[in-house]
């Protein structure tokens, strides 16, 4: 048998002098193929600056207006009537709620609730008119320090100008009245009392989704996924299955960072430890059941990875982690509302620093609980049982 | 007692695998039409067919994990449509692709199955496996470092564990060597001896003559089943073995020639198979007489039959 040599190819490529570029051309032309194909790595290049640009633009503001406020209001005069129309001009006040107690003041203020407290004490025009120059007692929570600073340094000038502008009461030299200012919970002004709270919360999020967004992916990318859904068990207890393990391995990251923050930065924790441990514990289970939601939805791992970054993104900066929640335009706080780290981030703020009781919270427990069911069901509801 | 008002008529007691007309379709494409097998209980069912026949969707669509698109039936007398959940607790199923956990041990896999359909003892179920299995000593490796034999011996043992009724094989020896597919095959015949049904779907035509029964399917369609002699016979196949010198230019020579469906060497000799026994004796008496040739009239093998029956089905599904 006679054997005709091969046509020889390999010279046309070995002496071609860009033999480098042409192969490096050959891999772009793989690469892109491949992520038109792959349209969820497709949207995340427009969705991830859009988002960006849109929150930090729109929805971000580090000098907040309109801070929700409640009144106290001891007499029914037109003196009382002007400043607090005074402070509502600054646009730096929202009165929200009008209350007839202390305790219920003091409520509002520990359940996060309103950030100001005004109170004007009874006889306070008369007071005035006196020349005794009463006070006005302004209460804020300063947990944030950002979110009431800029409107308490701007309290005293602004409504007193805006009084003698009004009313023609009194002159700058010796105002009519006192405003008594009381930075309540954070008396100091220390950003790190508020952002070691918020670290803990920030960092549950993250670890929690991505330990369980790969969970159902990864079984189906290495193939135990049709041996597992060959076998006798329900979506509901692969969910609980996927989801358990990992409330114990959130409870001792939680443990850690509140340990830390605590022992090394000095945070103190005012309320209840057993309340605590009990709301981590919720808010660890709402993670972990959003980011199993995400692993039956995804395709693949990398999709998984892509829908948490998604949602870890708006969390970190429309939560009120980074900038004040309050200070946000309406609609970018209907979206918070939607994040369990919103809610969580009130939670642990108000009992390590403010001492908050279960009632004080009940509403953002109750939203952690709505959010962790809600995911539980689109989870059950999404986890195929079948390979169709 | 009142009897029942007897809605449909109860499958025999000893069918475990009865279903009608089912049918798949994938994307438009139908993987499988309008299928049809009746298994008997105890026996072992080879199911053969090329690549991508439609032999993995049937047996996902037996044990729940697909959904027909038409057609009904019965797994062990439960409904495959609305009784998945009963069936899976009795059936065992080998995927094709190794399927335990890579990062688990052995041990762990086979405790892990064992709760999974509640085992009383896991732990005791799992250590008499591994005796079982031979697998002693290693049952602190991890799966993913098994070698190819092992695997298997492996992914056997967890879907026997539960004492199912019924075994579904998904080409459980592809990429095993000799040997290790000798043992198997011991061993699913001393299962069925027990009384457990295996169906058992494969490439290799000598595992195919182990089984009681098999079925052919090609392009999703069911061409023929029985036992191993019936499917020879029904297919109306004549054989003619030349061996001698020289055959390749045999080869060219015969094929298409009217009578001629087939053509294939096999070492020194050469198989030409066709079913119309008189055209294909007039298309090879021209060469009979050639010096150094034997001609020999010979059954067909099950290989012959299955390789026409594929060429056929081509033909009119493609």
């Amino acid at each position: 048998m006679s054997v005709t040599p091969a046509p020889d190819h390999s010279r046309d490529s070995k002496d071609r002098p860009f033999g480098f570029w042409r192969r490096s051309y050959a891999m772009v032309v793989k690469e892109f193929i491949q992520l038109r194909r792959d349209r969820v790595s497709f949207a995340m290049i427009v969705m991830i600056p859009v988002m960006q640009l849109l929150l930090f633009g729109f929805a971000i503001n580090t000098t907040p207006r309109h801070l929700p406020t409640a009144v106290l209001l001891q007499e029914d005069s037109d003196l009382a009537r002007s400043v607090l129309k005074a402070m509502e001009n600054t646009a730096y006040f929202r009165f929200t709620r009008e209350v007839h107690e202390v305790a219920e003041f003091d409520d509002l203020l520990l359940s996060g609730q309103v950030l100001f407290g005004v109170e004007i004490p009874r006889g306070f025009e008369r007071a005035v008119r006196r020349g005794d120059r009463p006070a006005l007692l302004v209460a804020a929570d300063a947990t944030d320090p950002v979110a009431a600073g800029s409107a308490m340094s701007a309290l005293g000038t602004v409504v007193q100008t805006a009084l003698q502008h009004d009313l023609h009461i009194g002159d700058p030299a010796s105002p009519p009245f006192e405003i008594r200012s009381h930075a309540r919970y954070n008396p100091t002004a220390s950003s790190r009392l508020n952002i070691v709270p918020g670290l803990v919360g920030t960092i549950l999020t993250m670890t929690m989704l991505i330990f369980t967004a790969l969970s159902v992916t990864r079984e189906i990318e290495r193939g135990t996924m049709e041996s597992l859904l060959s076998m006798p068990i329900t979506p509901v207890e692969v969910m609980l299955g996927k989801i358990l393990p990992y409330v114990l391995v959130g409870f001792i990251q939680a443990i850690l960072i509140i340990g830390i923050g605590v022992l090394l930065f000095g945070v103190p924790i005012y309320g209840s430890l057993t309340l605590l441990a009990l709301l981590s514990t919720l808010f660890i289970t709402t993670n972990l059941a959003i980011g199993y939601t995400f692993s039956t939805i995804a395709q693949n791992q990398l999709q998984a990875m892509q829908m948490s970054l998604m949602f870890f993104l708006p969390s970190i900066l429309l939560s009120g982690f980074m900038f004040p929640f309050a200070g946000m335009p309406v609609w970018a706080q209907y979206i918070g509302e939607g994040l369990p780290l919103t809610h969580y981030l009130r939670i642990v703020r108000a009992i390590m620093l403010k001492g908050a009781t279960l009632p004080n919270m009940q509403y953002d427990a109750i939203a952690l609980l709505a959010l962790m069911l809600l995911a539980m069901t689109i989870a059950v509801m999404r986890f195929r049982r079948t390979l169709d | 007692m009142t009897a029942a008002p007897a809605l449909a008529p109860a499958p025999a007691a000893d069918v475990a695998i009865d279903v009608r007309g089912l049918s798949k379709a994938f994307g438009g494409r139908e993987v499988v039409h309008d299928l049809s097998m009746q298994v008997r209980r105890g026996s072992i069912y080879g199911f053969l067919g090329p690549n991508g026949s439609g032999k993995t969707t049937t047996i996902r669509m037996l044990c729940g994990l697909l959904t027909p698109d038409s057609g009904e039936g019965t797994c062990l007398g439960y409904d495959i449509r609305r009784q998945a959940d009963s069936i899976k607790r009795q059936v065992g199923y080998m995927t094709q692709r190794f399927s335990l956990y890579q990062d688990l041990s052995v041990r762990e896999n086979l405790e892990f199955v064992a709760r999974l359909y509640g085992v009383a003892d896991a732990r005791g179920a799992a250590a008499e496996m591994i005796r079982r299995l031979g697998l002693n000593g290693r049952e602190e490796q991890l799966a993913g470092n098994l070698s190819g034999g092992w695997k298997q011996r492996l992914a056997l043992g967890a879907c026997t564990l539960p004492n199912p009724q019924l075994l579904l094989l998904d080409e459980p020896t592809a990429g095993v060597d000799p040997k290790a597919r000798r043992d198997f095959w011991n061993e699913i015949h001393a299962l069925a001896a027990n009384g457990l049904t295996v169906l058992v779907s494969t490439h290799y035509m000598d595992e195919a003559e182990r089984c009681h029964e098999i079925a052919y399917i090609a392009y999703g369609h069911l061409l023929a089943h029985g036992t191993v002699d019936e499917v020879i016979a029904t297919s109306a196949l004549s054989t003619w073995t030349v061996s001698g010198d020289d055959l390749n230019a045999l080869v060219s020579s015969l094929t298409g020639k009217p009578g001629v469906d087939m053509v294939a060497p096999f070492g020194t000799s050469l198989h030409i198979s066709g079913r119309d026994r008189a055209a294909l004796d007039a298309s090879i008496a021209p060469y009979r007489d050639r010096k150094g040739w034997r001609w020999q009239h010979s059954e067909p093998s099950l290989e012959d039959v299955f390789i026409e029956l594929m060429t056929r089905s081509t033909d009119n599904f493609q």
